[in-house]
């Protein structure tokens, strides 16, 4: 039962941050029309902005968190969507696919160039203790990462659907022209959509970190499970991507408890093919008609 | 036709100085993990022959030749270090440093071994020397010889009757595993958790927990340095209490530093360690590489450092360059560390190219590697 419960509650933490990132998915993609491979290397970014803080700049943990973040925001959020998606775009989605691929190689080499191949220890942002729940004993991180993510999708989902800013991003995300009829300001509702996509993969990064450890090639591995996880629940919803996260975090940690570690990296490709032929739409999506 | 004179003599004359040059000159290929997950031993293997090749030709080089070293960057990949291995001899290399990953070398050794050229390696897997190379030598114990000098520290420290293992499914692990396990069973200590994981792997979360089920009196973790940092991590998160036990990586500085007070009690037999300061050539190894390379240096670090070092010997020994010869002395050779300072310690080849020298048992204590104990050559 201990055994249980702790496999279950590591991949529902884990499968939180999945969620995270893999929500930034559904947020490009219904905000600019695309998917971003680089999505896994916008996760990987910030750990390194914290870094330079704490080691360069000397800066305190919280200080640092704080500034990375807004720093995230600023280069993933603004910058990418000024500097990469606004140019390319006109040009059709499928270049600007292929963009954030090129996007993906550059983050990842430049931060192997500046700061090394090797993997940096990153703090821990919880008390690395257990808690005893019911002769359980669980761990206290896994605990406070999976509170934190819940917490930042609850208040990502009032935010979306309680306030009038977050109905006019949706408005504009589902029908930009009439929205722009409807007086939405389009293009600023689109940056919003950027830059909490930048503060999603900031608080994903900052809170995976401390166990994956800080590494150039972190963003390989997390980006292809949370575009996974994306499809799994539904590219075009937010709750799709939370219960596509949760749903690879829990069933890969219970796969490798009880079933085989061995083929662990196997189970998301699996699950993404099962899904596509039975439910291409994902398991909470929409279906999206297109003309051809 | 002046120019055309003027170019002549240009060309002859460059070629004349180049000849000069390479004549002067020895090269060596340094083939190893620059990038990817093996990147915190190959980086490490690189510094320690680059101290060793500065001092070498401060030193007057190798037969009063200056050594002249081509890095290469195997990313990890065995069949890349393949590649990269046929490329530095075919650029002249008289003899190869690398690769460290047991899974690379395994693959890149059969191109030297077809060359005739040396090839001092920084890998485990105790493979390696099983397959009759005569020109693969290593630059510390293999697992073979590593492991039984650590599993009687299961049987008379600990008395344990049961362990679990957790080890990373590559040659290196995989080598470690088999005879750790074939040990266990001669002393009659029951394996009562078996857990392979991935290079590379990230998630330790599953690992750890079927470990700690299974509450074995003592865990023993073979894992290359990231994945034991990170093991190490999970371990603590887990609340994981039985003494985790490891051979060479476990203490190893960088996974100290990235593992932070997760390393904290962690157990290893190591062939070499820059914490054993207690050893003058190691203590002023450390000194040297501290003030170069602004870190600590690790036990890959002290390997490549032996490799170079080896080579200038046993050149010198032979008297010219020739990669038969060097491999028909190496094979019996014994180096004291009295005649021969920069071995370090005393180091022998048998005649597979299988070294024997002391050794240290090591616990992490207040974040440093601290010695606990030496196990004499076996």
């Amino acid at each position: 039962m201990s055994q249980f419960l702790q496999v279950m509650l590591s991949g529902l933490a884990t499968g939180s941050i999945y969620a995270l990132v893999a929500i930034g998915f559904t947020l490009i993609w219904q905000s600019a029309k695309t998917v971003n491979f680089a999505q896994g290397e916008f996760v990987m970014l910030p750990a390194f902005f914290v870094l330079v803080c704490t080691k360069v700049l000397a800066l305190p943990l919280w200080l640092a968190l704080i500034v990375a973040l807004a720093v995230t925001v600023v280069v993933l959020g603004v910058l990418f969507k000024k500097l990469v998606v606004e140019p390319i775009l006109p040009s059709g989605g499928i270049p600007l696919t292929i963009a954030t691929m090129a996007l993906a190689i550059f983050l990842k080499e430049s931060v192997k160039e500046f700061y090394g191949a090797e993997a940096q220890p990153f703090p821990p942002l919880f008390p690395s203790q257990t808690l005893n729940v019911f002769g359980a004993v669980i761990s206290l991180q896994d605990i406070c990462n999976l509170v934190v993510a819940l917490a930042i999708v609850v208040v990502l989902t009032l935010f979306l659907n309680r306030t009038r800013t977050g109905r006019c991003m949706q408005a504009a995300a589902q029908n930009p022209a009439v929205a722009e009829i409807l007086g939405i300001n389009v293009r600023r509702m689109v940056l919003y959509a950027f830059l909490i996509n930048g503060a999603l993969a900031a608080l994903a990064s900052f809170l995976i970190t401390p166990v994956y450890l800080a590494k150039f090639s972190n963003g390989e591995v997390l980006g292809l499970i949370a575009f996974i996880a994306a499809i799994v629940g539904g590219f075009n919803q937010i709750r799709g991507a939370l219960a596509g996260g949760l749903l690879i975090g829990v069933l890969d940690n219970l796969t490798a408890t009880y079933v085989t570690a061995e083929y662990r990296a196997a189970l998301p490709l699996v699950l993404l093919i099962v899904v596509i032929l039975v439910r291409p739409q994902g398991l909470l999506g929409t279906s999206e008609g297109r003309a051809v | 036709m002046k120019l055309v004179k003027l170019l002549a003599i240009s060309a002859t004359a460059m070629a004349i100085a180049g000849a000069a040059h390479a004549a002067d000159t020895v090269k060596v290929g340094m083939i190893a993990e620059l990038s990817g997950p093996g990147a915190p031993s190959g980086t490490n293997w690189r510094d320690g022959t680059r101290l060793a090749t500065e001092e070498i030709n401060a030193d007057g080089g190798i037969l009063g030749k200056q050594v002249e070293v081509s890095e290469f960057d195997t990313q990890t990949d065995p069949q890349t270090s393949r590649a990269l291995v046929q490329k530095a001899i075919d650029d002249g290399a008289y003899a190869i440093w690398g690769t460290v990953y047991s899974g690379s070398t395994m693959v890149n050794m059969l191109v030297a071994q077809q060359n005739s050229v040396p090839q001092f390696v920084g890998s485990e897997a105790p493979a390696i020397v099983q397959k009759g190379n005569p020109f693969v030598f290593r630059t510390s114990s293999g697992a073979q010889k590593g492991i039984p000098d650590l599993t009687s520290y299961f049987k008379r420290t600990l008395d344990a009757k049961t362990v679990g293992i957790a080890w990373v499914n590559n040659e290196f692990g995989k080598g470690g595993h088999d005879v750790f396990a074939a040990q266990m069973e001669k002393l009659g200590i029951k394996v009562v958790a078996d857990v392979a994981s991935e290079q590379g792997q990230t998630d330790y979360a599953a690992d750890v927990s079927k470990l700690k089920e299974a509450a074995p009196a003592a865990i023993f973790v073979y894992m290359n340095q990231e994945e034991s940092a990170r093991f190490l991590i999970e371990a603590k998160k887990q609340g994981l209490t039985m003494p985790l036990i490891g051979e060479v990586t476990l203490t190893e500085a960088k996974v100290v530093e990235l593992a932070g007070d997760a390393a904290e009690g962690a157990i290893a037999h190591v062939g070499l360690t820059a914490s054993a300061t207690s050893v003058p050539g190691i203590a002023e190894f450390v000194t040297k590489f501290e003030a170069k390379f602004n870190r600590h240096p690790t036990h890959d670090a002290i390997k490549g450092y032996i490799g170079a070092w080896a080579t200038k010997y046993v050149t010198e020994m032979v008297g010219k360059f020739d990669g038969e010869a060097f491999s028909n002395v190496m094979h019996g050779l014994c180096l004291d560390a009295k005649s021969y300072p920069h071995m370090l310690l005393d180091t022998c080849w048998d005649e597979h190219g299988e070294m024997s020298r002391p050794s240290f048992m090591v616990q992490v204590t207040g974040g440093k590697a601290e010695v606990i104990g030496i196990v004499n050559s076996n």
